[in-house]
């Protein structure tokens, strides 16, 4: 049974999805429940995922899709391939999911209405896209996956108000774009290897020698270039901020602490695994320093751009732009430190972005304003929310013990092995602008004075209505926020465990 | 001597756990009151309680977990963090019956939060004082950071926010643009180990040139110990009720700064290597011109409470000056500094907050002749004076005389005049308010001093500033716990 594990994780939300579909917006309660039922089932077979790698020898566990033989000592068929890295980025996507759609019930009534359905199909989708890349071992599998995953989040962006149409339509061309650019590089990839296996492809490169080969060094830059649009590094950021911020309030709290995160991920494996680190990080390539110019970059951009804004969602959809640019830096600083500290980030950047839009989300309904005015006097009104808020804020500036001072850690320290006091100096800029971001809430929240909370901004009933409020939250929204503030902690104080766990699937440099 | 003990975890967490305590008896205050003194008085004690195994030239030691890779959550009771943990926390007993007058007698709004996060400030202090490793010091001086935030904001007027603003931005900016990556180095340096050990676990492990800039970067990085040019978040705190300036801005948080700078001289690179790489002139220098050019801005101050601030920058800068000399007299200098500084300033702050009480008084000037009509206060006032400024029979006169003999073990004469004119300044801008409200008449003008008749503030708030200062006079007398608690720190470094 354990070793169905990784194919049960995509196959319960596919079904989910289906199911939900067939229910329909009419019996939202069930398709609510039946979203519940299959990420809570997700969740729990990704965390018995991590208990079988750890248990294993290997380290890895391989799952060879409806059972293909391999008959001519390349892969044909897909194949899965999860290592400790990638069974902790499933767990965080699923668990997510789940949490999420926890927080969602409410917000579906209130926001979607008819589309009910279709977000809770949608969303379901999403997440087995977002697992199946994280799993596969395959790169035109990748391609289309990661086509699945685009394709449910335009029509789940779409859904948004007015002006989310034209964002989506926007993320729609860029996302192509970046999608084309990967498959282009897998494309030169396949005719100089003749496999897609990542690691047939990562065999055949070193048993040919093919490093010198300028189409390889062609399909490098495509992958990567493709991969950078679909994670938003600076200067390819543009569809990020409308995108998320104009989406639903539930889908924008999915994706943000999500999608971008996937895509670091797979830009690691592309790099670590299909590449090499003798490849990537070699003297013949100069492009290391360049990346790490180009991180840092996006970082102080970010920061400035984050600080620049009065709109809560669009300050917050900045911050992952800067959030990327470190991720993106300590992947390239060819040391263990520094790639640890980017793996961790994934999980930990997860933990926090998901804390601050689930807060983010809660003062928006509440209050009715998606300004930072929103803020004025909380701490007195909504205290329960504003900790919630503040635990990810102070994870954001990076204060011990929040999950984010042991990533700056990290790759600080990355920085430090490397001698690259650039990518340090950005990291603890960005480290004093969220300070100035975050501290302009708090004391906003804590001396300003309270606007009147619109009461009609309850959402509003049917059968959805909520059992028990408290700061008249319903218990739905709080008890996510507080998962989600507790998780930012945990992951915190467990960064040993969690980084030696990364270090052991780290190939080696 | 190493000793596993629970004791130093339970001191720290005494004074968390009265927070909920407080918080749930918000609504019946003596009972609030209750458990925080019920607290105080339980952490006076458990600190005591370790006394005599310190004294003794052991160590209790408290470690949890791996946080970090090699890094425990560690606590670590040496006659340094025995010595800060005592100050704070016998202090912090009188502070919360000045803060039960003072709050009370001026109707405060929020005293439910003032005492919660007064609470919390306590156990990041004495979290500092028993760190065992860099991050844990780390861990609890950014605690410590925010807790104070709201207690500083009390007000929560425009003032309030403005010193917040400039407090944050100093405490928090500094710590996270200097110490933390002066730390990590530090951490990749050693080879992930960061316990604080006698002789510092960076010797032999960094140069002249990388030391110097760590040196620095931890120096001016722990911004609390109000050094120049980090020293402006001081004066702008000032705009916190009186017993927050005393407790916090006189003893705990200003000297939880100077604090980490002995760890880091001491447990970081340690005495011996400092003294082999040469690179404390830098800090002597620093130190010396925040002492001289403090001391002058004080002369110019106006605002009793913004007066003793610029008075606690140059003081502080005394206990930095001290170790930088690097010499077995310098050292001990410094840490009594720590304690006999503690005593006589905040019976300052408790009179200038007396003052306002009874009369709304803030400025000096408006000051003369006030002690016909707070004698008590004054007196206290003139005492506390004289133990800052240290001349026998006081308590400052100890470290003040081995600061100087320091200063002269090192050959450092320049520095010797410094404390000599330094000392000179502290008459010309203490004394005279003290002179002035005790043997001066009222001018007939002035408005709120009463001409005959006695009226001092509650006795909440008087009794604390007696015993304070009385203190300081019996700290003269009997320095031996304070000066044995400072030995062990040359004995062991």
């Amino acid at each position: 049974m354990t070793e169905h594990y990784p194919v049960l994780i995509l196959l319960v939300p596919l079904f989910g999805a289906l199911l939900a579909t067939l229910l329909g917006s009419e019996r939202q309660v069930a398709c609510w429940f039946t979203a519940l039922i299959a990420l809570g089932g997700s969740s729990i077979l990704a965390i018995g995922n991590i208990c079988a790698l750890l248990a294993s020898a290997e380290g890895e566990l391989r799952y060879r899709m409806g059972g293909w033989n391999e008959n001519s000592g390349y892969e044909v068929g897909i194949e899965l391939r999860i290592d400790m890295l990638a069974a902790l980025v499933v767990a965080a996507v699923v668990i997510v999911g789940f949490i999420n759609t926890i927080f969602a019930k409410t917000r579906v009534t209130g926001e979607m209405r008819e589309k009910a359905a279709f977000f809770y199909a949608l969303n379901q989708l999403l997440i087995v896209g977002l697992c199946g890349i994280v799993m596969t071992n395959d790169a035109f599998n990748l391609y289309v996956l990661i086509e699945i995953t685009s394709l449910t989040s335009y029509a789940l962006i779409a859904m948004g108000n007015r002006r989310a149409a034209l964002s989506s339509f926007n993320y729609i061309i860029m996302g192509t774009i970046g999608a084309s650019f990967y498959l282009l590089g897998v494309g030169y990839l396949y005719i100089k290897t003749g496999t897609l296996n990542i690691d047939d492809i990562h065999t055949v490169l070193q048993s040919g020698n093919l490093w010198g080969d300028t189409s390889i060094t062609i399909a490098f830059i495509l992958i990567m270039l493709g991969l950078w649009t679909k994670m938003a590094l600076f200067p390819l950021h543009g569809w990020l901020p409308n995108a998320y911020s104009y989406a639903p309030g539930v889908v924008g709290s999915f994706m943000a602490p999500l999608m971008t995160k996937v895509m670091v991920y797979v830009m690691l494996r592309i790099m670590l695994w299909l590449f090499g680190g003798e490849y990537i990080y070699s003297s013949g390539l100069v492009w290391g320093e360049l990346v790490i110019w180009m991180s840092i970059i996006a970082i102080v951009a970010g920061s400035f751009l984050a600080l620049a804004r009065t709109d809560i969602k669009k300050m917050l959809t900045y911050l992952i732009v800067a959030e990327v640019g470190y991720m993106v830096g300590g992947a390239w600083l060819a040391n263990g430190a520094g790639l640890a500290g980017s793996m961790y980030h994934i999980l930990s950047d997860a933990a926090m972005t998901f804390c601050l839009f689930l807060a983010a989300a809660i003062v928006i309904l509440r209050t009715g304003d998606h300004r930072l005015t929103a803020f004025n006097g909380l701490f007195r009104s909504m205290p329960l929310t504003m900790i919630g808020f503040t635990v990810g804020g102070l994870s954001m500036i990076g204060l011990p013990p929040t999950c984010g001072f042991f990533s700056k850690w990290y790759l600080i320290s990355g920085g430090i092995e490397a001698g690259h006091w650039s990518y340090v100096a950005a990291l603890l800029f960005s480290s004093l602008v969220n300070a100035v971001i975050f501290f302009r809430i708090f004391e906003r929240a804590y001396f300003g004075n309270l606007k009147g909370v619109a009461d009609e901004q309850l959402p509003d009933d049917g059968d959805c209505a909520p059992l028990l409020t408290l700061e008249r939250v319903p218990f739905s929204m709080l008890i996510p926020l507080f998962i989600a503030g507790a998780s930012v902690l945990l992951v915190g104080i467990y960064n040993n465990t969690l980084v030696s766990w990364l270090k052991a699937a780290m190939p080696p440099l | 001597m190493l000793e596993e003990s629970y004791l130093p975890l339970i001191t720290w967490m005494v004074s968390l756990l009265a927070v909920p305590a407080i918080m749930l008896l918000r609504k019946n205050p003596n009972a609030r009151e209750g458990a925080t003194f019920v607290a105080a008085f339980a952490k006076f004690a458990l600190v005591l309680a370790m006394l005599p195994a310190v004294m003794a030239g052991g160590v209790l030691r408290f470690s949890f977990g791996e946080i970090l890779p090699g890094i425990p959550l560690e606590f670590r009771v040496d006659g340094l963090g025995m010595l800060f943990a005592l100050v704070a926390s016998s202090l912090w007993i009188l502070t919360t019956l000045y803060a039960v007058g003072y709050m009370r007698g001026l109707k405060e709004h929020d005293q439910t939060r003032f005492f919660a996060c007064f609470a919390v400030s306590i156990s990041a202090t004495i979290g500092v004082a028993f760190a065992g490793n860099l991050f844990t010091l780390y861990l609890f001086y950014e605690m410590l950071s925010l807790s104070t935030y709201p207690l500083v904001t009390h007000h929560g007027d425009k003032a309030a926010r403005s010193g917040g603003r400039t407090y944050l931005s100093h405490l928090l900016g500094t710590s996270v643009a200097f110490v933390l990556p002066a730390m990590i180095y530090c951490w990749v340096k050693s080879g992930g180990d960061m316990s604080f050990t006698d002789g510092g676990f960076l010797a032999g492990k960094i140069g002249a040139g990388d030391g110097l800039i760590v040196l620095l970067a931890f120096t001016l990085g722990f911004a609390k110990s109000g050094l120049m040019p980090f020293h402006s978040w001081l004066p702008n705190a000032m705009v916190a009720p009186t017993p927050v300036s005393a407790l916090l801005h006189a003893v705990a948080v200003v000297k939880v700064g100077v604090f980490c700078i002995l760890r880091v001289f001491t447990g970081v690179f340690g005495i011996d290597t400092l003294k082999d790489l040469d690179i404390t002139t830098v800090v002597t220098y620093i130190a010396g011109f925040t002492v001289i050019t403090s001391s002058l801005i004080a002369l110019t101050q106006d605002n009793l409470k913004r007066r003793l601030a610029f008075s606690t920058i140059g003081q502080l800068a005394y206990i930095i000056l001290g170790v930088s000399f690097l010499s077995a007299n310098g050292i001990t200098g410094s840490a009594m500094h720590i304690a006999m500084h503690a005593f006589g300033k905040i019976t300052l702050f408790f009179c200038a907050g007396a003052i306002f009480m009874a009369t709304g008084k803030k400025y000096v000037s408006q000051m003369v002749g006030i002690g016909r009509q707070m004698p008590v206060t004054m007196t206290a006032f003139l005492l506390g004076s004289l133990s800052i400024i240290g001349l026998p029979p006081f308590g400052g006169a100890w470290s003040k005389w081995y600061l100087f003999l320091g200063a002269l073990d090192a050959d450092q004469m320049f520095m010797a005049v410094i404390l000599v004119i330094s000392s000179l300044l502290n008459i010309a801008y203490l004394l005279p308010v003290a002179v002035n409200a005790l043997f001066r008449k009222p001018p007939a003008d002035s408005e709120g001093i009463a001409i005959s008749g006695i009226r001092e503030a509650p006795a909440a708030c008087v009794i604390p500033l007696s015993i304070t200062a009385v203190a300081g006079f019996v700290i003269f007398l009997f320095p031996d716990l304070v000066f044995d608690l400072a030995q062990l720190l040359i004995a062991n470094g």
